[in-house]
């Protein structure tokens, strides 16, 4: 799972696609998990952070994470 | 805007589409660019039709303006009226940005060029082959997605054009304006209303679904494209103009305007709309063979197209850009510019402000 390289993203969780001009805003954990993303990550390594940080169980994170890529996938952010 | 320096090439250029409106024509756009760039100490002519074009009043964009006559009278009249303007203004460049009235300027390009006066506009091959007419061959001959069209002169043509078209399609003027159409109904009230304000004939194109992407562009008239920028329309009005819009990077748009003013060799400025659908095809429904409206966000992203095609107007070749910002939008607003009735009796009356 891999950002597209020239998808910027902020500080705040704000996503833009420059190649279609499209815009997205997610919540928190989301903005936590594209920055990881960013950095080149593992899925493991994902599930790792975020549920280090978040109280939240690695299997039920796991399906979240899953829904979440469809998304990203859906968007056509991800490479 | 940047002051005056001893470097600064004084000109004057006649600009035509001073019609800021809901529905805008490039004019205001393109001035604002020109005005920008700081190689130029411009005086502006606007050209006009309408004595109620905002352009007109707007004294820190337009120097002086004067009426020209509508495209119908031809060109014998547009160049004598020219020919006035010329002796007192000494026009040096000229940039007009309807389509209705490129024919008649691109007929007087040799005459006007003779007087001193530069355009930077296609031959009339060029201007021809992009025409909503035959832009479907056009495309077959290079390669290029155009979607299936009919020109129609009746609207008996319409069932058998939907038996092979099929639902939605799309009913289109030739200079201006499309319907999209889902009964033979809504098709045949198109056909009446688009017929009534631009005539004869209409064009019925196939229906493509995707996401419209527009790109202005600048050929050199050899075949290569001196600037492209591709934009997104965020927001879009009743009328299918862009309210606000994105500049983006994707390769594929540019690659497709570089084929285009290469297949054509484009002179001058044009706009490209282009759909592109779900599994990345691009097609292009229309190419305007002129600037577009939304030109001013060229210059913003950091290609001054207007500003580049009066240099290529003025004989100088440009290496073509090569970068742009991603991401610069415009958001264009209505304003209630305030005027007095001595202006308008002026414009109205003798035909020039």
């Amino acid at each position: 799972m891999k950002l597209k390289k020239n998808v910027a993203t902020s500080e705040e969780g704000f996503i833009f696609n420059p190649s279609t001009g499209d815009s997205f805003s997610t919540n928190p954990i989301g903005k936590d998990i594209l920055v990881l993303l960013k950095e080149d990550k593992s899925v493991k390594e994902i599930i790792e952070a975020i549920c280090e940080k978040y109280d939240v169980e690695p299997a039920q994170f796991e399906k979240d994470l899953d829904d979440f890529k469809s998304q990203l996938s859906d968007y056509a952010i991800l490479d | 805007m940047e002051k005056s320096t001893n470097q600064q090439r004084k000109l004057v250029i006649a600009v035509t589409a001073l019609n800021a409106i809901d529905s805008p024509g490039p004019g205001v756009a393109v001035i604002r660019a020109i005005r920008e760039c700081p190689d130029f100490d411009v005086r502006i002519i606007g050209l006009s039709y309408e004595a109620l074009e905002p352009g007109i009043y707007m004294h820190d964009v337009v120097d002086k303006t004067y009426q020209i006559p509508y495209p119908s009278a031809g060109t014998d009249s547009l160049f004598g009226r020219l020919l006035h303007i010329h002796e007192i203004e000494k026009i040096d460049v000229l940039i007009p940005n309807f389509d209705a009235e490129l024919f008649n300027f691109i007929k007087l390009r040799d005459k006007l060029k003779a007087l001193g006066i530069h355009t930077f506009l296609p031959d009339l091959e060029q201007f021809e082959a992009r025409d909503k007419m035959k832009l479907f061959e056009f495309g077959k001959k290079h390669g290029l997605h155009v979607p299936a069209d009919r020109v129609i002169f009746s609207s008996r043509d319409l069932p058998s054009v939907a038996s092979q078209m099929g639902y939605p399609m799309v009913v289109k003027g030739k200079f201006y304006d499309a319907i999209i159409a889902n009964t033979l109904e809504q098709a045949e009230k198109a056909f009446y209303k688009i017929q009534a304000k631009w005539g004869l004939p209409i064009i019925v194109q196939e229906f493509i679904n995707g996401t419209e992407i527009n790109i202005a562009a600048l050929g050199d008239g050899e075949g290569n494209a001196i600037s492209v920028i591709p934009m997104r329309k965020l927001y879009i009005t009743d009328k299918g103009k862009a309210w606000a819009g994105i500049t983006l990077e994707e390769q594929s748009f540019i690659d497709l305007a570089k084929t285009f003013i290469k297949a054509t060799k484009w002179k001058g400025g044009c706009e490209l709309e282009v759909m592109q659908t779900s599994d990345g095809k691009s097609y292009i429904m229309e190419v305007n063979p002129r600037f577009p409206a939304w030109i001013y966000l060229t210059a913003a992203a950091g290609q001054n197209q207007p500003a580049s095609l009066v240099k290529l107007a003025l004989g100088e070749k440009l290496k073509p850009y090569t970068d742009y910002e991603v991401g610069k939008i415009f958001i264009r607003y209505a304003w209630d510019h305030i005027t007095n009735i001595a202006e308008f009796q002026k414009i109205s009356g003798t035909g020039e402000l």
